[in-house]
């Protein structure tokens, strides 16, 4: 990693620069909610101007970038009694403005899981590599919990990320694409002063956490509460609407169709991402549903979220973004639902454990 | 037409009009750029919206609107008995649709205001499986057309026909619109089947259900999150009524 100092005017420039040039998303605002908060989205920017880089977050992820909500995975083309299939892999260079270090974090959780296991993923490596990652800090929104998951700060997995200490940004560089582009600016070495506005800025970030997550053991407290009445206490809110899952930063489950073209001289399989939470999500083959229960399907998402899948060897993939939480119309929310997870495991160590006896 | 060692057979159908606008039926000749493939695969017997000609040898009967007169019902009836196939083709068929605002008056009255001093023998609006046995039920005011189109591909390939069982909510993720909630709007898309791409909400228009129910909904939670916003409880019911697609869960009507 090489850091750098750059002053807000020329980081403006070299982001208008960059922008003018490649296809890039950048936080936009694209509503003002009835409460008054303005609602943000990564949108398509053609200037520096329109991006707001003093965004709070946005309503839903970056994932899309990576893992479009529906793609066309393959097309076919039928000639009499055979068939030829093409795949096609390219995407073009996109530029992303803005993403938080949990953003950034979850791009490394969806990396370990789709490029790093088993079976790798040539649709999203051949996105993720043509993605130029911009990563921004903040001040964390009053329910921002990410610190509890320790994805606060990052330090991989972007191009280049930049932290606001006051009338510049303290760039670090991680990759030659980035040390490139930033030659033709002016950028100075941090000094002594910029290192510690450094020091500070991470120390203000840090402390500026008003919600915390306890996530210690909750890997073993969710398979303890399998059949816990929390889950159903939870399922009840649940409108099966899979918002949760779509806002999701690290939520990947997919369905895949394929479709007669309506000529019927060709074919398309096509994924369409899903949620864990929807009805039909464990239909199998004849019809029986695995998870027929709004309260299975909803402990599912969290198993798949903080008790993680063998995927990525068990690790929880939530971030603390708390966008499903924001989303969710009913208010089902990470820290409520693991909240009332361990007063259940705790109140039962308590009232069912008897102290060992010292006569 | 043969394809991959298959042959498939055009579906002979007929599109039949009853208490309607005939926008579904309209949707037929939409999305110009595969008009010519989509009437391909069928057989088009009778429909009165594009062809003067007019045979009764169909297959399969495509029912727009919903039944508000006795002639109606004759005629329904007997479409029944040639079809194969029956389809409720649109929101009017499958719910009664904006037809059935009219049975929250009396009859009497609804003739007056309508028709003064020329009345006309009318009834109390009815969806068609109130009738007759309905096969398969295609919701939309208007249907989209992919959906047909799909649909369509299916039965000539002998696929499964599906509709979506999931709520409008994941396609207006998908496009990443504010949800109308947080705009201080109910909206009925978290109840309401998907498949139209949250057409309404993308143009910022709360959902009205024109779909009807997506599965297994939770209505109690749906009704609950109105109450603890403090939105209108007049307002939900009159949404909630708006296409009479949510008839099997109003508990507050006489």
């Amino acid at each position: 990693m090489i850091y750098k100092v750059i002053s807000k005017p020329e980081f403006r420039k070299f982001i208008d620069v960059l922008v003018r040039e490649n296809t890039s998303f950048g936080p936009r605002q694209v509503d003002t909610a009835a409460n008054g908060n303005p609602v943000y989205q990564f949108m398509p920017v053609a200037s520096a101007d329109e991006i707001e880089f003093d965004y709070t977050a946005t309503a839903s992820s970056a994932k899309h970038f990576f893992l479009p909500f529906r793609d066309e995975l393959s097309r076919f083309s039928f000639h009499d009694r055979t068939f030829e299939q093409h795949i096609a892999y390219e995407s073009e260079p996109v530029v992303l403005i803005g993403l938080r270090p949990c953003d950034i974090s979850a791009l490394n959780i969806l990396d370990d899981v789709l490029l790093n296991g088993r079976y790798p993923s040539p649709y999203y490596l051949a996105k993720r590599k043509n993605t130029f990652v911009i990563g921004m800090d903040h001040l964390p929104l009053p329910d921002c919990f990410c610190k509890s998951l320790a994805h606060h700060t990052v330090s991989t997995g972007f191009n280049l990320f930049c932290s606001d200490i006051g009338e510049k940004y303290y760039l670090s560089i991680n990759s030659s694409k980035a040390f490139t582009y930033l030659e033709e600016f002016q950028t100075e070495e941090p000094s002594y002063e910029d290192n510690c506005l450094m020091t500070q800025r991470r120390k203000l970030i840090s402390g500026s956490f008003r919600t915390e997550v306890d996530v210690t053991s909750l890997p073993s407290i969710l398979d303890i509460e399998f059949e816990s009445p929390v889950w159903d206490k939870w399922g009840a809110k649940c409108l099966n609407c899979g918002t949760c899952a779509m806002v999701c930063p690290t939520c990947y489950c997919y369905s895949v169709d394929e479709r007669f073209d309506i000529d019927l001289k060709g074919a398309s399989r096509n994924r369409q991402l899903y949620s864990c939470n929807l009805v039909d999500f464990a239909v199998v083959a004849g019809g029986h549903n695995f998870r027929p229960k709004n309260g299975d399907r909803l402990k599912y998402r969290y198993y798949h979220q903080h008790r993680g899948f063998a995927e990525n060897a068990n690790q929880q993939i939530c971030v603390g973004c708390n966008r499903c939480g924001r989303a969710c119309l009913t208010g089902i929310n990470p820290k409520a639902v693991i909240n009332d997870l361990r007063m259940e495991k705790e109140s039962c160590m308590t009232c069912v454990s008897p102290s060992p006896d010292r006569t | 037409m043969n394809q991959q060692g298959m042959h498939f057979e055009k579906l002979k159908i007929a599109s039949f009009d009853f208490t309607c606008c005939e926008g579904c039926q309209l949707q037929f000749a939409n999305r110009e750029s595969s008009l010519p493939a989509f009437f391909e695969l069928l057989d088009v017997r009778a429909f009165r919206e594009i062809s003067s000609e007019k045979h009764d040898d169909f297959d399969m009967a495509f029912v727009e609107g919903s039944i508000s007169r006795s002639d109606e019902i004759e005629r329904l009836q007997s479409i029944r008995k040639q079809a194969k196939i029956l389809v409720a083709f649109g929101t009017c068929a499958c719910f009664g649709g904006v037809n059935s605002l009219k049975n929250r008056i009396p009859i009497e009255e609804s003739v007056v205001e309508v028709y003064g001093e020329h009345p006309v023998e009318t009834l109390p609006v009815q969806k068609i499986s109130d009738i007759v046995q309905v096969d398969l039920s295609i919701p939309g005011c208007p249907v989209a057309k992919e959906e047909v189109e799909r649909i369509v591909v299916s039965l000539v390939t002998g696929s499964k026909v599906n509709l979506p069982k999931y709520p409008v909510c994941v396609e207006c993720k998908q496009q990443l619109n504010t949800c109308m909630f947080d705009l201080g709007e109910i909206c009925l898309g978290s109840i309401t089947r998907a498949g139209c791409n949250a057409v309404c909400t993308s143009g910022k228009t709360p959902c009205l259900g024109c779909r009807g129910p997506a599965e297994d909904i939770n209505f109690p939670a749906f009704t609950e999150l109105v109450k603890e916003r403090g939105l209108s409880e007049n307002d939900l019911r009159e949404k909630l009524g708006f296409y009479n697609a949510f008839e099997a869960y109003r508990t507050d009507e006489t």
